[in-house]
């Protein structure tokens, strides 16, 4: 996998040998330096700063937020209060979709990451006729947008009665995050030492033991950043789930998006339940750096 | 997908390929095959197959299915109203989003190797990447609220604008009765000249108590003073206590500070001044003989910033909103490739007198060609499905304004039951990735082959 391509961490150590300059060339440096700093500081704020404006929202009365701004909490932190989460989590819509959320996402995260690596081993390690070309065939499928799907499969759950489901989403996310995991994995394994394999083979394992024994645990950065970037999606898809669920079976981004109609007076609903569903977002985020960017860095096409 | 576009960016790690054939480690059988295919292959052709065939068959049927249509939902594509919004906005997306996410992700990759804090820089900017996008457009329907009190980027933007332009505290002053004040051209003059070492008091009502200036003290009746014109412009009036003393200065009522005062003589303005805190102010001697004016500019309602969600704007303030969310992932993408930028080459011209402008155009740029292009293409397709942003952001109001395709594909298949055209606009969505799809396939057939 990438991992190594595409890190946050550490910059490139900066200035190796540096040659001996004149005087002004290096003041000249010195200012530039300077600029690229307040520069950068610049562009930061703009990027926190909006976040940071939700968050404090959040922790207003929606009185407070009516009559001014959330960066009057800098002047008067007495407004702060958790009244909004509070009120929030008592709301069984809100719960519900939270647990909903859960209940989408963690499904559609292990299918995919178990069918993408069968699938994958098998592109990768077994001799079946047409196999490139099914590969292909597969490949070809990354760049579907989700949107041609959306009528067909309405249709079909209809008629099948998935409609509404939360298993008819799970099966709608698996089903569009598998192409992306079928290639990433099927490249992963295919760099698997043969001997390993083979020794393995030897030891008298079989095809599924090998599986899962061997070839999983080998996969593994692979596997977690295709379940973390797999996970993100689903976790984060307002679309899908706005199409194929009903009340009662909706995720937040979904029970949120119902308020945003009027959104000055939803703001006491919209800002905490906004934030609460970035946490598990952000601390995945955080934590898994590393898989993260190397998952998004591969799929975010999709 | 980026991953396939990307030449080893997220393909199987760079580790040489051995040019090994990959056949079974030992004869699978092929039922064995089948079995691990099996659930991929039949989820695949149940959600991702089935329907590109059903959008294609449904798109040349009629909204009720029943009848063939021929051409007709594809014509739509081109006369809808709806759907040319649509277009014509797809087409700015297409055009700007990605390009202005690639060129700052490109500055910002330069930029944060030059500071040692880069790595927290670059988690500020990738973070919006984790979050949904209805996250971040609940975000930016506060960022964009009209409301300079309550909109941080309207706030920001008066503030600006304020301190370049000169603000007018007094939207709603006036004279009260009995005043020496007379309204003309949307400011008030005295009704009589005044002259040296005379004390003028221009009183006004009508500014409510919360609008007056922070910085308002209470107003003193300037002492005259021989040579000068003094004087003094406040607001005659005390919430809970009436005007007092009408036309004359009470101990609880508060000058305007800011006011712009003109002594006006035969039509031409022979002297200014502005009101302190405690509104006194003081003209020389040559506006003796001259009427005193408040002009217009400082009655006028306070600037109320831009419209960002107006029909007007709503577009270009979402893109920037999208740009918030994927320039972290460009900027990520070209730092992974400024890392194989060989850096004796950069050193190199920098010692042979390339100053960092030339360094950064003539060797960074081209270096790092191929990654823009995965990027801005990467970019290109994300926007080309751009929804959940335009769904939240765009008020009500302005959301024809900012429709797009993935939209006007749901609003048609979800809301105004016609699912004929939505299908086309389905259809359309799909023709515009298949190169892509092509692209992606001919590259990996090649490695595969090897």
């Amino acid at each position: 996998m990438t991992a190594e391509a595409g890190v946050l961490p550490t910059a490139p150590a900066a200035e190796p040998v540096k040659a001996r300059r004149s005087l002004g060339a290096r003041l000249a440096e010195v200012v530039s330096g300077g600029l690229v700093r307040v520069f950068l500081i610049v562009v930061g704020l703009f990027w926190l700063v909006p976040t940071i404006g939700l968050l404090l929202s959040s922790l207003r009365s929606p009185q407070d937020m009516s009559s001014s701004g959330w960066w009057t909490v800098f002047t008067k932190p007495s407004q702060l209060t958790f009244d909004s989460y509070s009120k929030l989590l008592e709301n069984g819509d809100i719960t519900d979709s939270l647990l909903n959320t859960i209940l989408i996402t963690v499904p559609a995260t292990v299918l995919v990451v178990v069918i993408g690596a069968l699938a994958g081993y098998a592109f990768a390690w077994m001799d079946f006729p047409g196999r490139d070309w099914w590969f292909l065939g597969v490949v070809g499928l990354l760049v579907v947008p989700v949107q041609v799907a959306l009528i067909p499969i309405a249709e079909l759950f209809g008629k099948i009665g998935l409609f509404g489901s939360i298993f008819g989403v799970v099966l709608f996310h698996t089903g569009f995050g598998l192409p992306f995991a079928v290639f990433l994995l099927r490249n992963f394994f295919a760099e698997i030492p043969r001997e390993l394999l083979e020794a393995a083979r030897l030891d008298g394992a079989g095809e599924l033991r090998l599986f899962a024994r061997v070839v999983m645990p080998l996969g593994g950065p692979a596997i977690a950043s295709l379940g973390i970037f797999q996970f993100l999606w689903v976790w984060n898809d307002m679309l899908v789930a706005l199409v194929f669920t009903k009340s009662g079976t909706q995720p937040i981004t979904v029970a949120l998006q119902t308020q945003v109609r009027q959104f000055g007076n939803n703001i006491d609903v919209l800002a905490p339940g906004a934030f609460i569903s970035m946490v598990i977002p952000l601390v995945v985020f955080f934590a898994f750096q590393r898989q993260f960017v190397s998952g998004v860095m591969a799929g975010a096409v999709k | 997908m980026t991953s396939a576009t990307a030449p080893g960016v997220a393909e199987a790690p760079a580790a040489p390929r051995a040019p090994r054939s990959r056949r079974t480690v030992t004869g699978t059988r092929r039922w064995v095959a089948a079995l691990f295919l099996l659930p991929a292959l039949v989820l695949l052709g149940a959600l991702v197959v089935y329907p590109i065939g059903y959008s294609i068959v449904r798109s040349f049927y009629d909204n009720s299915g029943d009848h063939f249509a021929g051409f007709d939902n594809y014509t739509a594509l081109f006369t809808d109203d709806g759907i040319r919004t649509a277009l014509k906005n797809n087409i700015i997306w297409v055009v700007f989003a990605p390009t202005v996410a690639t060129a700052l992700g490109l500055i910002f990759a330069v930029l944060t190797e030059r500071v040692r804090w880069g790595t927290a820089f670059k988690l500020v900017v990738f973070m919006p990447m984790a979050i949904s996008m209805l996250a971040a457009g609940i975000i930016f329907r506060l960022v964009y609220d009209q409301d300079p009190d309550k909109g941080v980027a309207n706030a920001v933007w008066v503030g600006v604008h304020d301190t370049f332009a000169q603000s007018s505290a007094f939207p709603k002053a006036h004279p009260g009765r009995n005043s020496p004040l007379k309204p003309e051209d949307g400011g008030f003059v005295t009704t009589s000249p005044v002259h040296t070492g005379q004390s003028v008091a221009l009183p006004l009502v009508g500014v409510a108590p919360e609008q007056m200036p922070d910085d308002a003290k209470k107003a003193v009746q300037a002492p005259a003073e021989p040579g000068k014109i003094t004087g003094t412009t406040w607001q005659d009036f005390t919430r809970g206590k009436g005007v007092g003393k009408l036309g004359a200065v009470d101990s609880a009522e508060l000058g305007y500070p800011g006011m712009r005062i003109e002594a006006v003589k035969d039509g031409k303005v022979v002297a200014t001044a502005k009101a302190a805190a405690d509104g006194t102010f003081t003209l020389p001697a040559k506006a003796d003989g001259a009427v005193l004016r408040l002009p217009a500019s400082n009655f006028e309602e306070p600037y109320n910033g831009v419209d960002w969600l107006g029909p007007a704007l709503v577009t270009p303030a979402i893109v920037g909103a999208y740009v918030w969310m994927w320039a972290g992932f460009a900027m990520v993408l070209i730092a992974a490739g400024l890392a194989s930028v060989p850096r004796e080459l950069l050193e190199a011209a920098r010692v042979d007198g390339c100053n960092e402008w030339q360094v950064f155009r003539r060797i960074t740029v081209p270096v790092l060609a191929p990654v823009l292009a995965v990027v801005v293409v990467t970019l290109m397709i994300n926007v080309l499905k751009i929804f959940d942003l335009v769904f939240i952001i765009a008020p009500g109001s302005s959301q024809d304004d900012a429709n797009v395709l993935a939209l006007e594909l749901y609003r048609k298949g979800f809301s105004e039951g016609r699912p004929g055209v939505a299908s086309a606009i389905a259809v359309f969505l799909l023709v515009l990735v298949i190169p892509v799809m092509l692209f992606n396939m001919r590259r990996l057939r090649r490695e595969v082959r090897r």
